[in-house]
C-alpha cells in the first residue's frame, strides 16, 4: 500500500492523473471528463442500453480488433516487400523462420474475427431497430464502413501473393471487368466510342484500373499493398471518428425512447 | 482426431451438466434427470472417442445425406426453417427447446467430423471463421428472437419492453468502461489461442499459369459467387452488391414505421425483420456455407460427405426465354433472327417487371403503402426489393424450367 500511496502522490503521476482515483462518484465523472480516450464516452449511461443481451458487445470488439490489425499490420510491414521476388518468400519467412511470425495468424485471424463480428454489430442495430431516428445517417456511415472493411480484408488477401491469394482475387476482380459502361465486357460499353475508337478496351476499363494491367501481376500487388496499409486505413479511421461522434451526438446508445 | 472428438464431446458433457445444474437450482427434478441423460450421452461418446474406439458415422447416413442434398433442396430448406423460426418463435425460443436443437447439431456435428471429406473441408483453415459465423449467427438470431418473444409478450399486455425496466442511468466508469476492458481481455486471449493453434494457410507460389479447381473468391463473397450460376457478372458482382449497398444506406430512409425503435420485437416490426433476415440469413449467410463447403471442382455441387471429383459430370442443357418462346411455343428457328425481335418477349418481361410492376402494385395490394410512404419512398422499396427477389425468381426458374438466360443479347453482354 504504501508503494501504491507513493506512486500515486508522486509529481509524475499527479501530472499525468489531474484527480484521485476514480473511487467516489466525483472522481468517476471527472475520469471520464479528463481523458482524451475516456472521453469518448458519455458521462453515464442507461443501465439497460450497456446490457450484454441487448448490444451483444458487437462494435466495440469489432473497433478493437481494428486497432489489433492496425498495430499487427505496423510490425508485419517491417517483414514484407510488395514485390514478386520478395512477397511470397517473406510471408514463407514469416511462417518458418521469423520470431514474431505469430504476428500474421493474429493479423489474418483478427482480420476474420473482424468482418463476422462488424456483420453481428450490425444484425443488432437492425433488429433493435436503432438505425431508426435520429440515427438514419450513422447507419450509412456504418454501412460505408462495412464496405471498407470488406474491401480491407479483400485487398489484404492478395498480398501473401500465394495460389490461394491471386486466385481469390482473379475470381474477384473479374467482376470488375463486367461493370457496365466501364468494364470491356460490360453492357454498354460498346457504346462508348468516339469516331470510331473504343474507349473502353482491356486496358483502360475498370478491372484495369483495378489491377493497374491486364491480369493480377506486379502492379496489382503494389496497389492492393498501398490501399490496405495506408488509403483504406486511413479512410477507416476518418470514418469510425465520424460514427463514434455521432452515436454522442445522436442520443447516446440507443434504447426505448 | 480421436482425441480431439473425444474433448469435443467432453465440452458437450459439461455444457449440459451445466444445464442440468441449473435446473437443480431451481428445483425442477424432471428436468434435471433430463438433461443429466444427455450428457450420459455425451459422455458415452466422449469416452469412446477419447479410448479411439474409431467410431465412424454409418454409411447409409452419409449417402442418405449426400442423395438429399443438391442446390434446391438446400435453398429451400433454409427458407422454409426461416418461416418455421418465425412462424413458430414462440415455441422454439424457449430455452429447453432451443437447448435441444443445440444439442442435436452438436452431436452430429461431431459424427459428421468422423468422415474424412467432411473433415478435410471443415478444417481448411481458412473455414474455421464460417463454422464461427454459423454458431454465433444462430446464437444471436435465437436470442433477438427471444428477447423479441419476450418483448412482444409484454407489449401485447401493455407493458413497456425489457429494455425499459432498468431505465436508471449508471456511471460508465466502472460500469461500461470494466465490461469494455473483460471484452478486450476476452477477445485477445481467443485470438491468441487461435492465432498458435491454427497456422494461416499459404499454399503453392502464384502462378497466373495454373488455375486451381475450384477458383474461391474469399469466404465473405461467396455468397456473390454463387449468384454466377444464376447470373452473370455484372449482375451476381456488380449491380447486385452495388443495390445491398445502395438498400442499406436506403434502409433508415423507407422504413416509415416508427415503432420497435431500441428494443427487440417482431410483431410491431414483422416485414421488416422478415425481410432483413431472409436478406442476411437466408440469401447471405447461407449462400456463403453452400459456397464454401458444398461448392467443388467446375463449382459443381457436392454433397457434405461427397468426395470432391473432378469428372464430376453433371448436365447442363439450360434453355433460353426465346426458344422456348419462338421454337417451342410457336415452332419458329431463332437462327437469323434480328437479336431484338429475338429477345423481345424477354425484354418484355424485364421491362414489365421492372417498370410496370411497381404502379400496379401501388395501385392495388400495396397502396396503403403507398400512400402512406409518399412516391419516392414507395418506389425505393419496391424496386430494391425487386432487386433482392430477382435471385429467387432465377433460381426458381432455372430449377423449373432449365431456364438459362431471359434476355440474351451476347453482342452487348446484355444477358439476364
Amino acid at each position: 500500500m504504501a508503494i501504491g500511496d507513493f506512486i500515486r502522490n508522486s509529481q509524475v503521476w499527479k501530472s499525468i492523473f489531474r484527480h484521485p482515483a476514480p473511487r467516489d462518484r466525483r472522481n468517476r465523472v471527472v475520469v471520464m471528463l479528463t481523458n482524451v480516450f475516456l472521453h469518448l464516452h458519455p458521462v453515464s449511461v442507461r443501465k439497460s442500453g450497456i446490457a450484454l443481451s441487448y448490444t451483444w458487445c458487437m462494435g466495440g470488439i469489432t473497433f478493437f480488433l481494428f486497432l489489433v490489425e492496425t498495430v499487427t499490420g505496423v510490425l508485419l510491414m517491417f517483414y514484407y516487400r510488395p514485390t514478386l521476388e520478395h512477397a511470397y518468400n517473406d510471408i514463407l519467412s514469416l511462417r518458418d523462420v521469423t520470431t514474431l511470425g505469430v504476428l500474421r495468424e493474429l493479423h489474418r485471424w483478427g482480420a476474420h474475427a473482424m468482418v463476422i463480428t462488424i456483420w453481428l454489430h450490425m444484425y443488432r442495430v437492425f433488429l433493435t431497430g436503432s438505425y431508426k431516428p435520429p440515427r438514419e445517417f450513422n447507419w450509412g456511415v456504418g454501412v460505408i464502413l462495412l464496405v471498407l472493411t470488406l474491401l480491407l480484408s479483400f485487398t489484404g488477401y492478395l498480398l501473401p501473393w500465394d495460389q490461394l491469394a491471386i486466385w481469390a482475387i482473379t475470381v474477384g476482380s473479374n467482376m470488375a471487368r463486367a461493370t457496365p459502361l466501364l468494364g470491356y465486357e460490360g453492357p454498354g460499353s460498346k457504346f462508348l466510342q468516339i469516331g470510331g475508337v473504343e474507349l473502353i478496351t482491356s486496358g483502360s476499363d475498370a478491372r484495369f484500373l483495378l489491377l493497374g494491367g491486364r491480369i493480377v501481376g506486379e502492379t496489382t500487388l503494389l496497389r492492393f499493398y498501398v490501399l490496405h496499409c495506408v488509403a483504406l486505413p486511413l479512410a477507416v479511421a476518418l470514418l469510425i471518428a465520424v460514427h463514434f461522434w455521432r452515436v454522442r451526438k445522436d442520443g447516446g446508445i440507443s434504447g426505448p425512447l | 482426431m480421436q482425441t480431439g472428438l473425444g474433448v469435443f464431446y467432453f465440452l458437450c458433457v459439461l455444457l449440459n451438466l451445466g444445464f442440468s445444474y441449473h435446473f437443480n437450482q431451481r428445483r425442477d427434478s424432471k428436468q434435471t434427470l433430463i438433461w443429466f441423460a444427455v450428457a450420459m450421452v455425451f459422455a458415452v461418446h466422449s469416452l469412446a472417442y477419447l479410448f479411439h474406439l474409431g467410431w465412424i458415422i454409418p454409411h447409409w447416413v452419409r449417402e442418405l445425406v449426400d442423395n438429399a442434398m443438391n442446390p434446391v433442396s438446400y435453398f429451400v430448406l433454409a427458407v422454409v426453417a426461416l418461416w418455421a423460426l418465425l412462424r413458430y418463435r414462440k415455441f422454439l425460443t424457449e430455452p429447453v427447446v432451443a437447448w435441444t436443437i443445440l444439442n442435436i447439431s452438436l452431436l452430429f456435428s461431431g459424427w459428421a467430423m468422423t468422415d474424412p471429406n467432411f473433415q478435410q473441408i471443415i478444417t481448411k483453415e481458412d473455414n474455421v471463421p464460417i463454422v464461427m459465423l454459423i454458431g454465433s449467427v444462430g446464437f444471436f438470431t435465437w436470442l433477438a428472437l427471444r428477447r423479441a418473444v419476450l418483448n412482444d409478450d409484454r407489449l401485447a399486455r401493455g407493458e413497456p419492453p425489457l429494455e425499459k425496466l432498468d431505465d436508471e442511468k449508471v456511471l460508465v466508469w466502472p460500469d461500461l468502461v470494466y465490461t469494455e476492458l473483460i471484452a478486450m481481455v476476452v477477445v485477445t486471449f481467443g485470438l491468441v489461442i487461435w492465432a498458435v493453434v491454427l497456422k494461416a494457410p499459404l499454399e503453392q507460389p502464384a502462378s497466373s499459369a495454373k488455375a486451381p479447381n475450384p477458383s474461391k473468391a474469399p469466404w465473405y463473397f461467396l455468397g456473390l459467387q454463387e449468384m454466377l450460376v444464376y447470373f452473370d457478372p455484372w449482375m451476381a458482382g456488380v449491380v447486385l452488391p452495388s443495390m445491398i449497398i445502395v438498400g442499406l444506406v436506403a434502409l433508415p430512409y423507407i422504413d416509415f414505421n416508427q415503432k420497435g425503435n431500441g428494443y427487440y420485437t417482431f410483431t410491431q416490426r414483422t416485414v421488416a425483420v422478415s425481410t432483413f433476415l431472409l436478406g442476411f440469413v437466408v440469401l447471405w449467410v447461407t449462400l456463403i456455407v453452400l459456397g464454401t463447403f458444398l461448392r467443388g471442382p467446375n463449382w459443381n455441387f457436392f454433397g457434405p460427405f461427397e468426395p470432391w471429383n473432378v469428372h464430376k459430370n453433371v448436365p447442363l442443357n439450360n434453355i433460353n426465354l426465346s426458344d422456348y418462346f419462338w421454337l417451342s411455343m410457336l415452332g419458329y428457328s431463332v437462327d437469323g433472327m434480328g437479336w431484338f425481335m429475338r429477345e423481345l418477349p424477354g425484354i418484355l418481361l424485364v421491362v414489365g417487371y421492372m417498370l410496370l410492376l411497381p404502379p400496379l402494385l401501388a395501385k392495388t395490394i400495396l397502396r396503403p403503402f403507398f400512400i402512406r410512404m409518399g412516391f419516392i419512398r414507395f418506389f425505393l422499396l419496391v424496386t430494391l426489393i425487386q432487386f433482392m427477389a430477382a435471385l429467387p425468381i432465377k433460381m426458381v426458374l432455372r430449377w423449373t424450367i432449365n431456364l438459362k438466360y431471359i434476355v440474351y443479347i451476347p453482342e452487348a453482354f446484355f444477358n439476364i
